[in-house]
């Protein structure tokens, strides 16, 4: 073996620790920048995702705000008008609902309604998604309520690398981000991450594994589980290619369409319930562009129509590398 | 100052005739009878210092010198619109002018102009931050957190409240438990001060004993300032709720002539020019007007321009910015 090691790449991390590695280096890039949120300072926040930052950055870059999520995503809003590129933190998925006025009333339309004369230089961290044992308002996934509104980018990681390169590119994008954390998978193990996180392009999917028979469309915490269903189906005799979505708003169609085309099957894991999941996006979009070219009707494995349900039933309301088999065959039977 | 309070009842007065003629669609909130608050308080503070508004906006906008030709057109929703008529009466804005818009979402600007005085704080920039509602909005939960973030940070900012007495139909008693909004701000520590809104000097004092509190550090200041709309709530308003003899009542309280008086009587100018600045800015207006009018439309095929930074959606008729190519109108231009 040479010496030649992967540049740069110093540290192993895991997802949330990435997260805060890439909030400090935007603190450090960007003087503008500065992070508020609740109990995100000394304490470091519920999931400790800016632990050290305040300690680094001071108290007037990196500070706690009252309890009023639609107040200080308002304040955001504010600071952005100031010049000023805030990231604010959401300690709940379901917490964001008091703020979602504000997103959806002002912040996702601020350009559009001034003629393009301001633009919002604003990122929304909000952990989200089941698979923790918390409660419903605490499991949520919420992607296609913002998903829906045109002006926000919604953008979901699924490792370290990602969560640290996606992050530090929506904060350089010039549009608002929900940046939305799949928490189930904050502390799923540590991979190497290099010492600055450089930008990636952010509306574009990954293929995290190649493949010819089917593809699994997956984001967040969907992807871990959509490679273990891969390697089931591998052994199977299936080539199953996984593509990670990564922006949900707006999505890469070029990717989803060049899936269709390439293994002629697509199927669409999503924890957040069915009805007018992501899913139905998917669907519909290879609908209209590829029907011609689908060797399958594009299925769906989803969480169900229903609140989050508490712990003991949360195993069946989530996707399961069963689940995501048994659609699978029904897809290669077609 | 007789000037701008001209120039926004004129201009309003317009507005009206053309929306009543349907030149102008949506909604129109008009500002006539509140004058003076508008007027008032921007004169007595600084160009750069900052505005943020309920939907009934134009005379601020009239007042921060944003050209009222543009303003109109963005009425008419044309493409020389302030805001490339994008925005429409609810939602004027000049980022250039420190006026950071008109918001439809009723108190939802409240905390949006806390922050950025926030941000005039953390940047030290000297400057002060006006935020502008009406009473109805204190009942919003908005109004207290912008309010409490204020006092808790020590702010600088104004806020201004017009009481004119109604929140669209619904009166004091019917939408609060207290009748003078300031009241509310005792809770949250802060200053007050109430003005007669009908009156550009009472309001005039009062924001200049507020902007000077806040720039000598000492936090927020809340302004109540009594006041009365003649017109309806908006050009649809049937006005069950009121009785037309108020309204005869208060409207001899006009804040124009009773300062047109003032005026006179403090030698300021002569009637004379009084009736002078009435024909040159009719005049302006009927500019204003034609200007308007025969502003183009927006091009249907950007329609869905500036939605973000840059045109990214495929769907989106964005997609044809730059390239020229026409792109058909899909339901994800957000028409
Ligand atoms: C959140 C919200 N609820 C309701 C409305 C409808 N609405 C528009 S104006 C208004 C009354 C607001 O009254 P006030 O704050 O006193 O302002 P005014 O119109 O008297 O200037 C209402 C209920 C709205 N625009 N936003
Ligand atoms: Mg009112």
């Amino acid at each position: 073996m040479s010496e030649v090691t992967a540049p740069q790449a110093t540290q192993e991390l895991n997802l949330v620790e990435a997260v805060d590695r890439a909030l400090g280096q935007i603190l450090e890039d960007d003087p503008q920048a500065l992070l508020l949120g609740e109990d995100i300072g000394a304490n470091g926040g519920v999931f400790r995702a800016t632990a050290g930052l305040e300690a680094r950055f001071g108290p007037d870059r990196v500070f706690d705000t009252p309890l009023g999520e639609a107040g200080f995503v308002g304040a955001a809003l504010g600071l952005c008008l100031a010049g000023l590129h805030p990231v604010v933190e959401i300690q709940f998925d379901a917490f964001s609902y008091p703020a979602f006025e504000q997103l959806v009333s002002h912040v996702g339309r601020f350009r559009w309604r001034t003629g393009g004369h301001y633009g919002l230089r604003l990122v929304v961290r909000v952990p989200y998604g089941g698979g923790t044992r918390a409660p419903e308002l605490h499991s949520d996934s919420p992607e296609t309520l913002f998903g829906h509104v045109p002006g926000l980018r919604v953008v979901v990681p699924s490792d370290p690398v990602s969560a640290g390169r996606l992050l530090v590119s929506a904060q350089g994008c010039g549009d608002p981000v929900v940046f939305l954390e799949p928490k189930r998978i904050y502390r799923r193990g540590r991979s190497p991450v290099p010492e600055r996180f450089g930008p990636t392009e952010l509306d574009r999917a990954a293929v995290v594994r190649d493949g010819d028979d089917l593809t699994l469309v997956a984001y967040g915490a969907m992807v871990e589980l959509a490679l273990a269903a891969a390697t089931r189906l591998e052994a199977a005799g299936c080539s199953a290619r996984v593509l990670d979505l990564r922006s949900l708003y707006p999505l890469d169609r070029e990717s989803l369409l060049a899936a269709a085309e390439e293994t002629g099957r697509v199927l669409v894991v999503h924890e957040a319930p069915r009805h007018c999941g992501l899913g139905a996006e998917v669907a519909a979009l290879l609908q209209e562009e590829v029907a011609d070219r689908l060797l399958a009707p594009t299925l769906r494995v989803t969480g169900m129509n229903m609140p989050f349900p508490l712990f003991q039933n949360e195993d069946d309301a989530l996707p399961s590398v069963e689940r995501v088999l048994a659609a699978a065959q029904v897809m290669l039977d077609y | 100052m007789y000037r701008q309070l001209v120039l926004i009842r004129r201009f309003e007065e317009h507005a009206a005739e053309a929306y009543a003629q349907a030149k102008i669609g949506g909604f129109l909130h008009l500002y006539i009878g509140e004058e003076a608050v508008a007027v008032g308080a921007i004169n007595a503070v600084r160009e750069t210092d900052h505005l943020l508004t309920h939907y009934r906006d134009h005379g601020y906008a009239l007042v921060r010198g944003c050209d009222p030709k543009a303003c109109m057109a963005e009425l008419f929703g044309r493409e020389d619109g302030l805001c490339h008529g994008r925005g429409g009466s609810m939602h004027l804005a000049e980022a250039a002018r420190h006026f950071w818009g008109g918001y439809a979402i009723v108190g939802s600007h409240i905390p949006i102009g806390a922050g950025m005085a926030y941000a005039m704080q953390y940047q030290e920039r000297d400057e002060v931050v006006l935020d502008f509602f009406g009473d109805g909005a204190t009942g919003n939960g908005i109004f207290h957190e912008g309010l409490s973030m204020a006092a808790l940070w020590n702010l600088p900012v104004i806020f201004i409240c017009e009481n004119n007495l109604y929140g669209m139909g619904a009166t004091l008693a019917e939408e609060s438990p207290v009748s003078e909004m300031r009241i509310k701000a005792e809770g949250y520590t802060m200053p007050s001060i109430q003005c007669d809104g009908m009156d550009v000097l009472s309001v005039y004092e009062a924001l200049g004993k507020a902007a000077e509190h806040c720039r000598s550090g000492k936090g927020p200041y809340f302004v109540e300032a009594m006041t009365y709309r003649f017109r309806g709530h908006s050009m649809a308003d049937p006005e069950l709720y009121r009785d037309k003899s108020e309204v005869q009542r208060w409207r001899v309280r006009d804040p124009i002539p009773s300062f047109g008086d003032w005026c006179v009587e403090h030698g300021v100018c002569s009637s004379q020019e009084l009736a002078q600045i009435n024909e040159e800015v009719e005049g302006e207006m009927l500019e204003a007007v034609a200007f308007a009018e025969q502003s183009p439309w927006p091009d249907p095929a950007e329609v869905g321009r500036w939605i973000y930074a840059k045109p990214i959606d495929p769907e989106s008729p964005a997609r044809s910015e730059g390239a020229g190519a026409a792109v058909p109108l899909t339901s994800d231009a957000g028409v």
